[in-house]
């Protein structure tokens, strides 16, 4: 159990995926001006990477195993993208501005490297199936987190008075700079 | 004293300047040979003028009636004619004019006759009718009709809260009413309390008004509690002195209704004791004039003064005066015209001078040190309602309750960056409530289009139905008699008709159009794209069809 | 591979039917910021047809001048796009009511049937009036006027409709 916790803890806050190791990029700039659009983002993200990362290890041991493990980043593909189409029509239905705010990013979801990063990942650290839903899952918890806090500075960044050449994505990339400094506080905090 | 007071958060303690004023009794001021009485003197519908230009009127005489339910009569200050019913400068902020009713007077000072009401046998709605007809506002500044307020509707009012606080520093005259009249206070006071039946009359005074709290408790009888409250400001506001008496919170975005209590201001209760038992309609109130002059005092005021002119009683601006104040230093604003009259809402004129009011420090970023917020007595966050505000991202303004916001001026008092937030605020809120407006009108207008495209629908389904029904009308005569006989109407039908079109081309013919002619080029380039887009909006929706 | 394909497209397929969307309430959304004019300068026949070109994608948000650039920045928001200057040749113009001159109507009941609210009251040959409260403003009266008495007259504020203004920065001067 101890080992699960560990591992939310860890991929929360050490080892955030966006924070420490730079993948995801992508919607974390994009999706980022709003803070409604960044939850549903960041639930959608939790939505598909949790499933995508159990259902890899699934793929990648019963199919793939030891003799086909050169389809393996194929394989995940297909699956990842799979899932996402799924989700798309179902936020689709639920909540169309929420569709239309996510717009692209949506099916980018798919080639969101996060998203297949982590059960590649997984296969390398050998996780058993437990250990990859709750790595995939922590994953995704880190960076919805991360994309809210951002999401919540770029809505207040909107109000201030910045100067004129670092006005927009300028500001947004030192801040997230400075954000990125600010989650290296948290190394050391296991172990 | 037993009773426990609460102490509400914030505040601050700015220099009060009252013995400037608060040592002389209330004067009466010479009859002048003009008064300005504007139309709109309370918040609500402004009143409908009753008189003309022309007209005599007599001291007292409706000349405006109530017109809708926030709304308030207005009577004539004095005996005379009425010279003008026009726009003339108002003491408001944004120095406009607004309707009202010039009188000059004839020097007679008659009156009408005034009957006296036996209160104590009337029907409660009476009162009220007779308090609305005799034009009483809310003197505390608000002007909010007085009638409605002594309407307890379907809430029960327990208690009866007096405001004699009066905590914005210069302003002396509810002091110097108190203590004056202190008796003539209480009566009035009885009034309110058989309109709304109140168990508990609470009257509450800061402590730095010993000689009204003497007074008043001298003249009040069982049953009436005069309270000291601590000289803070702004602890005459109402929501503060309601919770420093009562310990009861107004909600966020209510009244005091809402919780059984109703305030109002010492000087309305002595307002409502002159228009009941003296039948005299409100055509003067007490005004402090006070500041750079060479006799600051208080005085009985008739609606309609001339600014000018009470200056002018009060010895006259000294040398060196650099503008007036309306109200008081901390709520008040820059009078832009001493043309404007006083009004019911006028209780203080402040001459300035550079000495008492040094121009305003440059702003500075705000560093977020949150005194504003230790400072906002409504218990709110100025520094997020300034920082949205500025941004004119008013939906978030709006979000930290910035319409709970009193504009009391203690956030901008304190703050070290000499931020006028305040004014931030009122910027927003109006802005606000113009895009409000806006909204009310646009839905009205998608209702009165939707309305319009489905009437021309169900028109020309009327129409196609009844072709189809004359078409086969037709066909069945046609089937049954060969020959139709030649309608005889018809031809005098169509020659009235010729008629008239001949008498439509004269017309158009000899009416000459009065504004295509020595047009600027811009106009006619402003016209001629108007018709092209004309033209292109007909296009399309011929298309679509 | 094709197994995984195969399953996939399967469900896929079984959502895509379960989870058809039925209506679109952005249409509602975007109208719902429109100013309501009914003056298609944007190019359509009234606001609900500009607002249905926005939410199918035809139509970009920057069309609207009676909307101004608040208008676009609204729409910006709900749309999560960037906010983007009126279009070239749309200038917003101040808030203006119709008038017509009383001298030269011939009443012929042409504005009225222009008037895309119904603010214009007359019968033929008789004087038309514009009912002010209810006028948008959007000149469609304006073309059809044999005679041309309509005028277009600003709205002038009053004590009630007064503003406050946007306390003036200070900062520069302190630098």
């Amino acid at each position: 159990m101890e080992n699960y916790l560990l591992i939310l803890i860890g991929t929360v806050f050490v080892n955030n995926i966006v924070m420490s190791k730079i993948l995801g990029l992508c919607p974390f700039m994009g999706v980022s001006r709003k803070l409604e659009a960044a939850i549903g983002m960041g639930a959608a993200t939790t939505f598909v990477l949790t499933l995508a990362s159990g259902a890899s290890y699934l793929v990648d041991t019963y199919l793939l195993g030891q003799d086909l493990s050169y389809l393996r980043t194929l394989s995940f593909i297909v699956v990842i993208a799979g899932i996402v189409g799924f989700t798309e029509m179902f936020i689709k239905k639920t909540s169309p501005v929420l569709f239309r705010v996510l717009g692209i990013y949506l099916p980018l979801i798919t080639t969101n490297c996060a998203v297949l990063g982590i059960p590649l990942l997984n296969v390398q650290e050998q996780h058993n199936f437990l250990e990859s839903l709750f790595y995939g899952l922590g994953g995704a918890l880190g960076f919805s987190l991360v994309l809210m806090l951002f999401a919540a500075m770029r809505e207040r960044l909107e109000a201030a008075d910045v100067p004129k050449p670092f006005r927009g994505v300028s500001i947004a990339m030192i801040t997230a700079g400075l954000m990125s400094l600010a989650f290296m506080g948290f190394a050391g905090l296991i172990r | 004293m037993s009773r426990k007071l609460y102490t509400f958060n914030g505040g601050v303690h700015p220099d009060g300047h009252k013995a400037m004023s608060n040592g002389t009794p209330i004067r009466a001021m010479t009859l002048l040979p003009r008064y300005i009485v504007p139309l709109r003197q309370h918040i609500g519908t402004p009143a409908r003028p009753l008189v003309a230009a022309g007209d005599t009127v007599l001291r007292g005489q409706t000349i405006g009636a109530a017109d809708g339910y926030v709304s308030t009569a207005v009577h004539a200050p004095t005996s005379g004619r009425v010279v003008a019913v026009e726009p003339r400068a108002v003491p408001h902020p944004s120095g406009m004019f607004d309707l009202a009713v010039v009188i000059e007077s004839d020097g007679a000072d008659r009156a009408i006759e005034f009957q006296p009401l036996d209160w104590r046998n009337l029907d409660p709605s009476a009162l009220r009718n007779r308090v609305r007809d005799m034009g009483l506002a809310g003197l505390g500044g608000a002007v909010f009709p007085s009638y409605i307020k002594l309407n307890p509707g379907g809430q029960k009012i327990h208690t009866l809260i007096l405001n004699g606080a009066e905590c914005e520093p210069w302003i002396t005259c509810d002091d110097r009413l108190m203590r004056e009249r202190a008796p003539e206070l209480v009566r009035g006071i009885e009034i309110m309390r058989h309109a709304l039946g109140s168990e508990t009359v609470l009257i509450g005074i800061e402590d730095n008004k010993p000689e009204a709290i003497a007074a008043l408790r001298a003249a009040a009888p069982a049953g009436m509690e005069v309270i000291a409250v601590p000289t803070r400001y702004p602890g005459g506001g109402g929501k503060q002195l309601t919770y420093s008496l009562t310990g009861v919170e107004t909600p966020a975005g209510g009244r005091s209704t809402d919780v059984g209590i109703q305030v109002f201001n010492v000087g309305t209760a002595y307002s409502l004791y002159r228009a009941v038992e003296l039948g005299e309609p409100m055509i003067s109130r007490v005004a402090t004039i006070t500041g750079h002059v060479a006799q600051p005092g208080n005085f009985e005021v008739r609606v309609g003064t001339p600014l000018s002119d009470l200056v002018a009683a009060a010895g006259g601006a000294l040398a060196g005066a650099s503008g007036e104040l309306i109200g008081g230093p901390m709520m008040g604003f820059d009078l832009r015209d001493s043309d404007a009259p006083v009004t019911k809402a006028v209780n203080c004129l402040i001459v300035k001078n550079p000495r008492l009011f040094p121009a305003k420090p440059i702003e500075l970023p705000c560093i977020r040190c949150g005194a504003c917020a230790q400072a906002c007595p409504a218990d709110l966050q100025p520094f997020e309602m300034y920082w949205y505000s500025r941004a004119k991202d008013f939906g978030r303004a709006q979000s930290y309750n910035l319409f709970d916001c009193i504009e009391c001026g203690c956030c901008s008092y304190v703050c070290p960056s000499h931020i006028p937030l305040v004014d931030y605020f009122r910027f927003s809120k109006s802005e606000i409530w113009e895009r409000e407006r806006e909204k009310r009108s646009a839905d009205q207008a998608r209702v009165r289009h939707e309305f319009k495209v489905f009437r021309l629908e169900r028109e020309k389904q009327d129409k196609a139905e009844k072709f189809a029904k004359a078409a086969e009308k037709s066909r069945e005569s046609a089937a049954s008699n060969a020959v139709t006989p030649a309608d005889p109407d018809a031809e005098k039908k169509k020659a009235i008709l010729q008629a008239a079109l001949d008498r439509a081309q004269k017309t158009k013919e000899t009416v000459t159009p009065k504004n295509t002619e020595n047009l600027t080029s811009g106009v006619q380039k402003e016209i001629d794209a108007i018709e092209a887009r004309r033209a292109k909006v007909e296009e399309k929706t011929e298309s679509h069809e | 591979m094709a197994a995984i394909g195969l399953v996939l497209g399967g469900i896929l397929g079984w959502a895509a039917i379960k989870l058809r969307v039925q209506d679109d309430p952005l249409v509602e959304k975007i109208d719902a910021i429109l100013p309501q004019t009914q003056c298609g300068q944007c190019g359509f026949a009234g606001c609900k047809p500009y607002a249905e070109a926005i939410a199918k994608g035809e139509a970009d948000i920057n069309l609207c001048p009676p909307g101004g650039a608040e208008g676009v920045k609204n729409l910006a928001e709900l749309l999560g796009v960037d906010a983007k200057p009126l279009g070239e040749g749309v200038e917003p113009k101040p808030k203006s009511v119709a008038v017509i001159d009383e001298n030269t109507c011939i009443g012929c009941t042409l504005c009225i049937q222009a008037c895309p609210v119904d603010a214009i009251v007359g019968a033929a040959k008789q004087l038309h009036v514009i009912v002010a409260a209810q006028c948008t403003g959007c000149e469609l009266c304006l073309p059809p006027c044999p005679v041309d008495c309509i005028g277009m007259q600003v709205i002038k504020e009053d004590v009630v409709t007064w503003k406050w203004r946007y306390p003036i920065h200070m900062m520069k001067r302190a630098a």
